[in-house]
């Protein structure tokens, strides 16, 4: 089975290409990865991209923590939408225990979720537009960013790597203060943020820039395993939340926005759409925020109330059995997905029955559209290059692991 | 409506007179270098986005003088390590750091740049004194914006504070020699 | 759902499927073997009935315990029109351990081989640039394997003795302490 290599019958060319090295310390490239590049005056041949400058080794550390630990190592996978991780991972426990959660909490992740994309969009299209010149837009962006951090804070204490939720539910119920503020930004929200749309949409410079930049096909993209806004936008409309549903998504009205060409604009557009669509879904979460507990009945794994642990049995007993971890935990594998920042992030979780899983992998889509790269920005110029690299949404925390 | 306290900076200590003031050159230098440094944002991994945030309209870094970031290590005088430094960013660091012009400052933010964080693991360096000097360490994971800015702060008084001598001196080869960076 | 596909590839591959079992998420496990995975995979990803033609994720599994078939991989299979997914099994040796690449079958498997190499030391014969992709490239062992620790045995600023560590390793699951 010969493989082909895209890049075999380019080391033939002669003349005089230069050789650039892009990173891995570089302002355009937001995180730690290096390209070297072949350039022809302006124009990239062929890149080579060297990633695993933050490695740290989640998997071999997932090993060696009991379940609830592992919540702040899927933290710093995307940095930029915390929660989205932490979440992915309580349902991979959830359902290898097979634990029913209630429709409230349900819904309350739901609203944080979408919150926490909300906030990871905002970072990816303030930075294209920071990539083009245009430093306003961060700066008007970061703003929200700021007001969906207070919200996070409301609930967890953290305003980026939240460590929210527990394995069962949420940690408390949404406080008045947080029902203050989630308020506040879905009224405020909308008109600030087309203030924002309003510079880059139809910006003649920006389009001129993003148009036509890195572009590539659904087929290809799809080979190359794209999952997510840089999936959609190439003109495949395949989002977990409506393909696998989790979490009560399918009891809301959302639309998947997708694109034609695949480039930087579209990226661009595409993650525009999803941020007034997330909106949307949590106008609807807010709306209709049933009743109940906010979290399940599984004493074995979620902490019992503090005043029960002083005066009840069980209660002690239970809290003892969760913090020195000997709860029974089943044996099997399971897999699941959820809808993250950029595409599909995947839980495998193999477990022996033992304190810590046997072995955790994670499905990384930063990991797995970054090896396309090197193929979308082949002839472009180098300014297109950067744009490209930037509208992919590359976090480094994703990409090593 | 009482009128409102405005506190004015210090002057610098010496002897002052009408359009003059007599004082020493370290202070000169301390005052003026302090209140301009150029920063090198290098920013690996989550810390990188609380520092974003700093550099945000919300708690504005660039008050204390640092508007300008330089990407360019050669251009640089303060080196904030934010995020994760794994084994194979090492020696990438140690260049970064060599290229840097003196005098030169580092603020290492964040758990993983001070002592490895949560990553107790084989590929990760356990802190970047292993490989750099460092001035300060901000701990936290991310430390709020905040701690950044009091971390700068701690900075601006070494910076302020420093002699014209001390790099010349044999204490400071000392710890050069130590990390194996070249005089 | 499931009953279809397991008949089909009866059917067009006599054999190839050594043993199925359906796991906890409701999802069907496919052991097959390394001489037969290829193929398989092929006949999984072009035959019009089947249409798995999404490599979701392939990962590597190291079971020291299980003599002469110590490392696995794992492949996720998803399609897409009929919203189906699947995985597919093999073990094999640890002394021998090549492996066929399916980067002719997905473009997406290339890094995720390369990865599997660099925690595994998993050699995917055919593959077009196999070499380390994570860890340093000097690095002489394989980390993901289960003897090796997880922590820097060199660092001096930590006390094993006092992280409840005093080097228990790569022991069977009988007697394996925490950390």
């Amino acid at each position: 089975m010969q493989v082909q290599s895209y890049f075999s019958s380019l080391d033939n060319l002669d003349g005089e290409l230069a050789t650039l090295n892009l990173g891995p310390t570089h302002p355009a490239t937001h995180g730690i990865f290096q390209n070297v590049l072949k350039m022809d005056g302006e124009k990239i041949v062929s890149a080579e991209p060297t990633i695993g400058y933050i490695h740290r080794a989640f998997e071999k550390l997932a090993e060696r923590r009991p379940y609830n630990q592992i919540t702040p190592i899927t933290d710093r996978l995307n940095y930029c939408s915390s929660p989205i991780n932490n979440m992915g991972w309580h349902m991979t426990v959830e359902k290898l225990i097979n634990c029913e959660i209630p429709k409230r909490a349900q819904y309350m992740r739901v609203i944080i979720m979408e919150l926490s994309r909300i906030a990871d969009h905002l970072v990816c299209n303030a930075v294209i537009g920071v990539d083009t010149g245009a430093l306003t837009g961060f700066t008007y962006m970061f703003q929200e960013r700021e007001r969906i951090y207070e919200m996070f804070e409301e609930v967890c204490g953290a305003r980026l790597t939240t460590n929210i939720g527990r394995i069962g539910g949420m940690e408390r119920d949404f406080t008045p203060a947080f029902h203050a503020k989630l308020r506040d930004f879905l009224q405020g929200f909308p008109a600030r943020f087309e203030e924002f749309n309003s510079m880059l949409e139809r910006n003649r410079i920006f389009m001129d820039r993003c148009i036509g930049a890195g572009p590539i096909s659904a087929e290809r993209a799809m080979e190359y395993g794209f999952t997510g806004a840089n999936l959609r936008a190439a003109g495949v409309d395949y989002d977990i939340r409506v393909m696998n549903p989790y979490s009560s998504y399918e009891d809301f009205d959302f639309i998947v926005p997708v694109g034609t060409q695949g480039d930087t604009y579209d990226r661009f557009m595409v993650r525009q759409e999803e941020i007034r669509q997330s909106l949307r879904i949590i106008h609807q979460a807010y709306d209709n925020l049933p009743e109940g507990p906010y979290h399940a009945d599984v004493p074995a794994f979620y902490l019992p109330e503090k005043p029960d642990v002083y005066t009840k049995m069980e209660a002690l007993i239970y809290h003892f059995k969760v913090v020195m971890q000997e709860t029974p935990i089943p044996v099997g594998e399971v897999y699941h997905c959820v809808e993250g920042g950029n595409g599909e992030l995947g839980f495998y979780l193999v477990s022996d029955g033992g304190r810590t899983p046997y072995r955790l992998h994670f499905r990384r889509p930063c990991f797995i559209y970054y090896q396309a790269y090197p193929e979308m920005i082949r002839g472009a110029l180098l300014s297109d290059a950067i744009l490209t690299m930037s509208s992919m949404n590359v976090i480094a925390g994703e990409l090593d692991a | 409506m009482s009128a409102p306290t405005i506190s004015k900076a210090e002057v610098l200590e010496g002897y002052m007179g009408e359009g003059y003031q007599l004082t020493t050159v370290e202070k000169v230098l301390g005052m003026a270098r302090a209140n301009s440094i150029w920063p090198l944002p290098f920013a690996t991994s989550c810390c990188g986005i609380e520092f974003m945030a700093t550099m945000g309209a919300n708690y504005d870094l660039a008050r204390f003088g640092m508007e300008r970031l330089s990407f360019s290590p050669r251009q640089a005088d303060l080196l904030m390590v934010m995020g994760t430094i794994s084994k194979k960013m090492g020696p990438i660091l140690k260049q970064v750091y060599t290229q840097m012009a003196e005098p030169k400052w580092v603020l290492s933010v964040g758990a993983c740049a001070c002592s490895g964080g949560i990553f107790d693991t084989y590929s990760v360096l356990q802190g970047i004194d292993k490989v750099i000097p460092v001035d300060v360490y901000v701990p936290g994971c991310p430390p709020r914006p905040e701690q950044i800015i009091d971390g700068v702060l701690k900075i601006q008084e070494l910076v302020k504070h420093e002699t014209m001598r001390r790099r010349y001196s044999p204490e400071y080869q000392h710890l050069l020699d130590k990390y194996q960076i070249g005089g | 759902m499931y009953e279809l596909i397991l008949e089909r590839i009866e059917q067009k591959m006599p054999g190839a499927m050594i043993s199925h079992e359906t796991a906890l998420d409701g999802i069907i496990n496919i052991h097959t073997t390394r001489e037969q995975v290829w193929n398989l995979l092929q006949l999984l990803r072009d035959d019009e009935q089947l249409g798995f033609h999404f490599l979701t994720s392939l990962c590597g599994i190291h079971y020291p315990d299980n003599a002469g078939q110590e490392l696995g991989i794992v492949y996720h299979l998803h399609n897409w029109i009929k919203n189906i997914r699947i995985r597919v099994k093999f073990f094999f040796p640890v002394a021998d351990a090549n492996v066929p690449t399916v980067t002719d079958l997905w473009a997406t498997a290339n890094w995720m081989e390369r990865q599997e190499y660099d925690f595994f030391g998993i050699i995917f014969t055919g593959h077009p640039d196999l070499r380390r992709i994570l860890n340093v490239d000097d690095l002489d062992a394989f980390p993901m394997r289960k003897e090796y620790k997880l922590e820097d045995g060199t660092r001096t600023d930590k006390d094993d003795r006092y992280f409840g560590r005093d080097g228990h390793y790569g022991q069977s699951f009988e007697t394996r302490l925490i950390d």
